[in-house]
């Protein structure tokens, strides 16, 4: 992993990248500010002001801070409600709800709930972000096309065909051409992104919006022409913004409905911002940790200080912080040099800028909704299972119908509901609730941290194997066993995978074991698993990750792969590892010739509860008898006992007798079997247990299933001691 | 060889695991070399006196078998003939949940493991078949007691024919006072783990230098540091590494708050992760 340069290195890549991201962060604050029925230039401000305090006191690196997506819907509803129809007032109240919500989020920073939106099922925030981009695209439609839309969500869905029949049939000039440049707007961003002209993308395709339609402004203004869009179509920005500020007003601060926005604004934007950090640590080339709680903290004194000056709260948000990290961003003052030129902007051109019309921006808010809400979502989501659909699909209806934060719960609770209905077994969740469930250590022989997790693992528990897994350099060999965990949910295989790729990047492993016996429902990989007890299905229609992963190593050493297959008794027959259990189970196998390497899912004996143990070995199966012993090293495997044999010293190699631990009866025909080399190969190889079975040799690691890395060196292992024996 | 325990004591019910509970108590009884005394809390009558007598004729070693019947409150029974025969180990035997993987414990158990002025032995349903205890997972959280602990494991482990021991040592998270949040302090809480790790395991091995020779020979000793919830992540560990018995300090008596907020040793006794072995100094 490379370091990231130093501070001043860096520097002018980081002014460039802020002033790239500005370009993109001026047309979408005043778009997200008229669309929360603010006064547009508050979303520059709270851009401003997020930019310079989060680049101070925040915890991340390259994520931007600003207006979010998300607040849209909240603070338009709040600024018509608080200020029953009067958009001024409204405004002004919804300034006393933001500083307030700033000091709630103060509050969690400080209280290290960074990790609040791990409690969240992900359909469900899946849902609600869906359920916010039909609510901006709804709005922003007629905005587009040069009307104002009223009423709720859904009836203004049903009425788009309507208002674009209205539109064409309409005579009025200035709502004719304020709409066709919303329109042309709208058709500009969706090919934006089709056209490679390298002329074309010198500038965001936002940018280009915002200077096209001030260009056809200044088009009618040289020509002595006048402007056909009416000034009530326009933006309006105060001339002198810095003597024009507002303050908020805090009569309200003991209502209710005033106390609900307050925490409808904090919920949604500590969600909105948890998750765009953890998305853009994701980004991050040089893979640094965001610190979450301060980030918490700086977001929130933001918003405080932002809705001082009437700007609009402040969230770290996901798209403008991707654009930073392509331009090649590398540490935090690029999202101050974004709040500088912003600042820059509405000093020097507010003038200009009075020229653009509303519809031109509620075409880029159209695309950003419709891209939040996107149909092709719905088919991701079914592709997960029917769960997550029906989840996803009841918080979408269940926020458009009431409000966000109904929504979110409600989508928690039918999420409940279907782990229930899925898994039969209230009983499970209810016992299980609080009790720990995750226990992590590293294997003192391998360096390997091995978690193991117990009963359920879900969206209600996952913080207790996310805090363990915090716990964790990206460098680390990791092996995550859900081999005892009953049931896990979507949540929690979508947050390993983020782990797994983060691990990968940091040059470690992360690998997740012991799901190949449960149940799922479809191929996904983060589909709901569930184990049932009473049936264990042999043989599988969808492959695990590590199945996978299993059966392309099987291809690139040439061998063949079969997921189940029926147990090879000849081989553990005679074996003193399987003397007095029972296998179950053969998974996984890898076969070649001589070799079988699988997975063996074993008890130990009918009359004890019937715990399924499981292991990785490797067979090698020889010409000729192999005489019956078993090599180990001290205390790795206690079964020495059953043998009843005596410790077997090779007198001409007492370096090897001391190091290894070798039992068996004829003296004689193991030290024979035990040549020159393959004593030189074992003392200088990795340590493996190894045992005859009479026709063969039985090698093996560790009492649980091994990772691919550690399955690769089995199979390497098992080659070159293969060419080693007598009578291969 | 010194002797674990002298006398050992068990509940005899009834039932139809009855012959495999007095098995396994009399090849315990043989292999700690220790008197057994069975107790039934209730009438003697010629029926039961017949059942057992048969049971106890498949039984080889069975003859020293002391059996009381005494009519009443079972944990009454058992708690006072614990402390008037000077019983130094209780057996008691753990019920199974409706699926196969959940061990708990009884109401008497639990009672009795609340109360018992002696040591206790948790079983699970156990196999006929002999020598089945092979691993050992001893608790080496840092007490006054601990040392006493361990060289009693090893001294039952003797016994047991038992030929690995791993020591574990819990250390809770709250030790480790800093929290990783970034880069920065994630190295912090890396280093201070480290450590802290060393610092356990100089003082396990300090303990171990003081077992007798005769008990530590040909035993694979192991000792593993684990941050994690103090009572919870041995019982976890121990059924991750298949351990066959579990040896932790006898219960200490919780107040109302403790048992609704559970802690330490509750957690193993609602999930039994393997046989238990709880030694009172």
């Amino acid at each position: 992993m490379t370091k990231a340069p130093s501070f001043l290195r860096s520097f002018p890549k980081n002014i460039f990248c802020g002033f790239v991201v500005s370009l993109i962060a001026l047309p979408l604050g005043l778009g997200l500010a008229s669309a929360c029925g603010a006064p547009p230039v508050s979303g520059v401000i709270s851009a401003i002001v997020g930019g310079i305090v989060l680049s101070i006191f925040g915890g991340s690196h390259v994520t931007i801070a600003g207006p979010g997506n998300g607040l849209v819907v909240i603070l338009l509803s709040a600024i018509t409600t608080l200020g029953s129809g009067n958009l001024q007032q409204g405004y002004l109240y919804t300034l006393a709800a933001i500083v307030l919500s700033g000091f709630l989020l103060l509050l969690l920073g400080f209280l290290r709930m960074g990790s609040l939106s791990d409690f969240f099922p992900s359909a469900a925030i899946q849902g609600m972000l869906s359920a916010i981009g039909v609510g901006i695209f709804a709005k922003q439609f007629y905005v587009m096309l040069g009307n104002e839309g009223s009423g709720d969500t859904l009836s203004l869905l049903s009425k788009i065909p309507q208002e674009i029949y209205d539109y064409f049939t309409l005579s009025d000039a200035s709502i004719f051409y304020a709409g066709f440049i919303g329109i042309l707007s709208l058709l500009f961003i969706v090919f934006y992104n089709k056209i490679s002209n390298p002329i074309l993308k010198f500038l965001p395709a936002p940018m280009w919006i915002v200077l096209l339609s001030i260009g056809f402004y200044y088009y009618h203004f040289f020509n002595n022409r006048s402007y056909p869009i009416d000034a009530t179509l326009l933006v309006s920005l105060p001339d002198d913004f810095l003597n024009n500020l507002v303050f908020p007003d805090f009569t309200k601060v003991f209502e209710w409905d005033f106390i609900a926005v307050v925490l409808s604004i904090a919920l949604v934007a500590s969600i909105e911002s948890l998750l765009s950090i953890k998305a853009v640590d994701q980004l991050d080339p040089f893979r640094r940790r965001s610190h979450v709680n301060k980030d918490l903290k700086a977001l929130g004194l933001a918003s405080v200080l932002s809705g001082f000056l009437g700007g609009l709260n402040v969230v770290t948000v996901i798209a403008r912080s991707s654009v930073n990290v392509n331009q090649g961003a590398t540490n935090r003052s690029s999202n101050f040099f974004h709040a500088l030129f912003l600042l820059l902007f509405l000093l020097l051109f507010s003038r200009v800028l009075h020229r653009l019309p509303l519809s031109a921006l509620a075409a880029i808010l159209v695309f950003t909704g419709y891209k939040l809400a996107d149909p092709q979502n719905i088919m991701r989501v079914f592709k997960v299972g029917k769960e997550a659909l029906l989840i996803f699909m009841s918080t979408l209806l269940f926020t458009l119908l009431t409000n966000l934060i109904a929504g979110i719960f409600c989508g928690m609770l039918v999420t409940f509901c279907v782990h229930i209905f899925a898994t039969k077994r209230l009983g499970l969740f209810l016992r299980n609730f609080l009790k720990p469930n995750v226990l992590m250590y590293q294997e003192a022989d391998t360096g390997v941290y091995y978690v193991s997790i117990l009963h359920f693992c879900s969206f209600l528990n996952y913080y207790k194997l996310k805090h363990k897994l915090e716990q964790l350099p990206f460098s680390a060999r990791v092996v995550v066993d859900f081999s005892l965990c009953r049931f896990v949910d979507q949540t929690v295989m979508e947050h390993l995978e983020a782990y797994g790729s983060s691990f990968e990047i940091g040059l470690g492993h992360m690998e997740v074991l012991g799901l190949d016996l449960h149940h799922t429902q479809t191929a996904h990989p983060f589909a709901l698993r569930i184990f049932r007890q009473e049936a264990p299905l042999p043989v599988k229609k969808h492959l695990t990750r590590r199945q996978l992963a299993l059966r392309s190593v099987a291809r690139q050493v040439g061998w063949e792969y079969k997921s189940f297959a029926p147990v090879p008794l000849e081989c553990f027959k005679e074996s003193h590892y399987f003397e007095g259990k029972h296998v179950d189970m053969v998974k996984n196998l890898l076969s070649h010739s001589d070799f079988m390497l699988c997975d063996v899912i074993y008890n130990k004996g009918l009359f004890i509860a019937r715990e399924w143990l499981r292991t990785t070995l490797l067979h090698i199966r020889c010409k000729g008898v192999v005489p019956d012993f078993t090599l180990d090293k001290e205390g790795l495997f206690e079964r020495l006992r059953y043998l009843g044999n005596k410790q077997v010293h090779l007198h001409n190699y007492p370096d090897f007798s001391h190091r290894f631990h070798l039992y068996g009866e004829d003296v004689q025909a193991i030290s024979d079997f035990f040549s020159k080399e393959l004593v030189c190969f074992l003392e200088s190889n990795d340590y493996y247990h190894i045992e005859s079975t009479m026709r063969g040799l039985l090698v093996l690691k560790h009492q649980r299933l091994s990772s691919i890395p550690e399955v690769k060196s089995l199979i390497d292992f098992g080659k070159r001691l293969h060419q080693l024996l007598p009578f291969a | 060889m010194k002797r674990s325990f002298e006398k050992i004591l068990i509940g005899i019910a009834f039932s139809s695991s009855l012959k495999r509970n007095i098995l396994e108590a009399t090849r315990l009884s043989k292999m700690f070399n220790a008197k057994l005394i069975g107790v039934h809390a209730d009438e003697k009558t010629a029926h039961k006196e017949k059942t057992l007598q048969d049971i106890l004729k498949t039984i080889p070693h069975s003859e020293s078998i002391e059996i009381i019947f005494k009519k009443s409150n079972p944990v009454k029974v058992i708690l006072e003939i614990c402390k008037t025969k000077k019983i130094d180990l209780l057996i008691l035997g753990a019920l199974q949940r409706e699926n196969i993987f959940n061990y708990y414990l009884g109401s008497i158990a639990r009672k009795l493991t609340r109360k018992a002025p002696c040591s206790v032995l948790l079983l699970l349903k156990r196999s006929l078949m002999k020598n089945d205890y092979n691993h050992m997972v001893v608790n080496g959280l840092k007490n006054n007691k601990t040392s006493y602990l361990i060289e009693k494991a090893f001294c039952v482990a003797n016994n047991l024919e038992c030929k690995k021991i791993t020591i574990v040592e819990e250390i809770a998270p709250k030790i480790l006072a800093v929290k990783a949040e970034d880069d920065a302090s994630l190295n912090r809480v890396l280093s201070k783990k480290e450590s802290l790790a060393e610092a356990e395991q100089n003082r396990i091995q300090a303990i171990l230098k003081n077992i007798p020779k005769n008990l530590s020979k040909n035993m694979h000793i192991k000792s593993q540091s684990i941050f994690g919830k103090t009572g919870y992540s041995i019982g976890h560990y121990a059924r991750v590494v298949h351990a066959d018995v579990l040896v932790m300090h006898v219960y200490e008596r919780e107040r109302v708050w403790g048992r609704i907020f559970m802690k330490d040793i509750e957690y193993i006794l609602s999930d039994l992760p393997t046989n238990l072995l709880l030694i009172k100094s």
